[in-house]
């Protein structure tokens, strides 16, 4: 069955450089079918008309959820046990790449 | 096999000093080496020698007002904090990710001096129907280990119907309890949103996510519900909404004035016939009891999968940002198709120029689903729906068509938009053997009225007691 929505291989490049997921080129070819079906899925949704409804972003049924504005020990971790699951840590803190290259 | 009583049997037991928590350790371990093997239901088994340690220890502390799971063998799906334990997630995007602290719904647990023996094999982040998206080997059925045990909670699932655990916490985002409780014969309840503690559980998307009970029996899933229910000032979104004593209300229930609904859009085009006609039976079982059936029409349901392959990958792709292999774990070149898909649906419905299209229709369809639960609540107290479309896959299908994956959850991505508690459980099984089970769903914090419907149907069916053969064998 083929696809009424198309992704090109810009599209899923570009979708997968916003995500900041690696993907190879062999992907890339797999995702513009897969990323297509998924969105024909959805996009039978347009057919609801959603005129004057308003949008749901949560069901809590609650409003302005408040705590003291109070340091809680019991959820402290110390330095030792922060780091501990990080690969690379120089002097007590987690070691990040850059994000600015060097002239 | 003590493994076959209901916690509320156990609980008497272990008072009365029939048997000890250490028994039922020993027997949990025998199971698991026999059984286990051939299912792949854990990631984490904790060592029996630090688990017979507790059990020892909780024996000598049992008194008359212990909690009923004082000394009982859980199981964690694999998506819960659990301080100086691997959480994995079943991705390797986590590995060695030890945690540094207990989500609340552990620490309750423990709190109640229930025991911890595993944390299981899941659908990495939750996203999956089969038990397949995992980088620790996809679960198998034990009811036929040609075939999946369904996803997400897979694990808990199988080892729950093996005998391997008295219960498990699984977590449902679309029908990820209630879809393994149902290809595993087993009870699982997808819970009101807000009624159990999200903290430190590792958010799939965080509007729909629901902590619940998996056991064998709907009494077991009460029991364990007022276990873990409740405020907690940790998760802003749990609901302050008082806690029953869900077990001791079981019985409170008139069936003649109590009607359920089945909505006709579910038993159309799609369903099995085998799974249609067990559901069917069910509806005439409980009609039998005193309640009252009555057809009803849903039609936003046909848009179920659409609003929530919006939402979910668009909730998804926000809560897997964190995930940069700085802080803990491997970077996000380990993500698995599946989860990358996913990442990407929601990054493009999320993105510039598409968000009123894509993700803003999405969430007014939810409103709209809202409505649709509202109306159908006015003309019945509770829905009655299969819970999947057809029995679990054999091993391999859904991967060689991921598609069809998405497909599974059809009959159980409605409600968690909306955010109405459903229990699903036992109710037939195919000519081949195979479980079938269905769902209950309520108005908000209705948990007991579905729980005693449940019960009722429970008490005059025994679906729920038949066990796998792979342990009579074993």
């Amino acid at each position: 069955m083929k696809n009424k929505t198309t992704f090109s291989a810009a599209d899923v490049h570009h979708i997968a450089q916003l995500a900041n997921i690696p993907v190879t080129e062999a992907e890339e070819k797999k995702l513009e079918t897969e990323l297509g079906f998924i969105i024909d899925l959805v996009n039978q949704l347009q057919e609801v008309d959603t005129t004057g409804v308003e949008p749901t972003h949560q069901v809590t049924g609650q409003i302005n959820v408040f705590r003291e504005d109070e340091v809680d020990e019991e959820r402290m971790l110390v330095q030792e046990e922060a780091l501990r699951n990080a690969k690379n840590t120089h002097d007590g803190y987690f070691v990040v790449d850059a994000i600015f290259e060097e002239e | 096999m003590l493994l076959d009583k209901t916690i509320a049997e156990l609980a008497k037991g272990l008072r009365n000093k029939e048997f000890t928590s250490v028994d039922l350790i020993e027997e949990c371990y025998q199971t698991i080496n026999q059984v286990n093997p051939k299912i792949n239901a854990f990631i984490t088994l904790i060592k029996k020698p630090d688990v017979l340690k507790i059990a020892l220890q909780r024996d000598a502390q049992r008194t008359s007002s212990s909690s009923p799971l004082h000394g009982l063998p859980f199981i964690l799906k694999d998506t819960y904090n659990t301080k100086g334990i691997l959480t994995s997630a079943a991705s390797h995007v986590l590995n060695g990710h030890i945690s540094q602290y207990n989500a609340t719904v552990y620490q309750k647990l423990l709190d109640a001096g229930a025991i911890l023996i595993g944390k299981m094999n899941m659908d990495a982040w939750g996203h999956g129907a089969t038990n397949e998206n995992t980088d620790y080997k996809p679960v198998k059925n034990p009811y036929d280990t040609s075939r999946v045990a369904g996803g997400s909670s897979g694990g808990n699932a199988a080892a729950i119907a093996a005998r391997m655990a008295v219960f498990g916490i699984g977590e449902d985002t679309g029908g990820s309890i209630r879809n393994p409780a149902s290809w595993n014969n087993i009870t699982g309840l997808k819970v009101t949103y807000g009624r159990v503690s999200r903290y430190g559980c590792i958010a799939y998307a965080s509007s729909f996510d629901t902590v619940g009970p998996m056991g064998k029996t709907v009494e077991d899933c009460a029991l364990v519900l007022e276990t873990i229910a409740g405020k907690d000032p940790y998760d802003a979104t749990n609901s302050p909404h008082p806690v029953p004593p869900y077990f001791e209300e079981l019985l409170n229930i008139s069936s003649k004035d109590t009607v359920i609904g089945l909505p006709k859009e579910c038993f159309s085009e799609g369903l099995d016939l085998e799974i249609k006609k067990s559901t069917e039976v069910a509806a005439k079982e409980l009609e039998s009891l005193g309640f009252r059936i009555k057809e009803i029409s849903m039609p936003m349901l046909t848009y179920g999968l659409a609003v929530y392959y919006l939402i979910a990958p668009s909730e998804t792709s926000s809560n897997l940002g964190r995930y940069d292999g700085i802080r803990y774990g491997l970077g996000r070149e380990y993500f698995t198709p599946e989860t990358r898909r996913r990442i990407m649906v929601g990054t493009y419905a999320l993105s510039a120029g598409y968000y009123d299209a894509y993700y803003k229709k999405a969430q007014q369809g939810r409103t709209l689903f809202i409505k649709e639960y509202e109306k159908a609540f006015t003309q019945c107290d509770v829905l009655l729906m299969p819970v999947t479309p057809h029995p679990p896959t054999r091993l391999g299908k859904a991967v060689d068509d991921p598609m069809q994956n998405l497909l599974i959850d059809v009959y159980t991505v409605t409600q968690n938009p909306v955010g109405v508690p459903s229990l699903a459980l036992p109710c037939g099984f195919t000519a081949t053997g195979l479980p079938i089970g269905m769902q209950l769903v309520g108005k908000m914090f209705t948990e007991s009225l579905l729980f005693q419907v449940g019960h009722a149907y429970q008490q005059v069916t025994d679906w729920h007691k038949r066990k796998p053969n792979l342990i009579e064998a074993a």
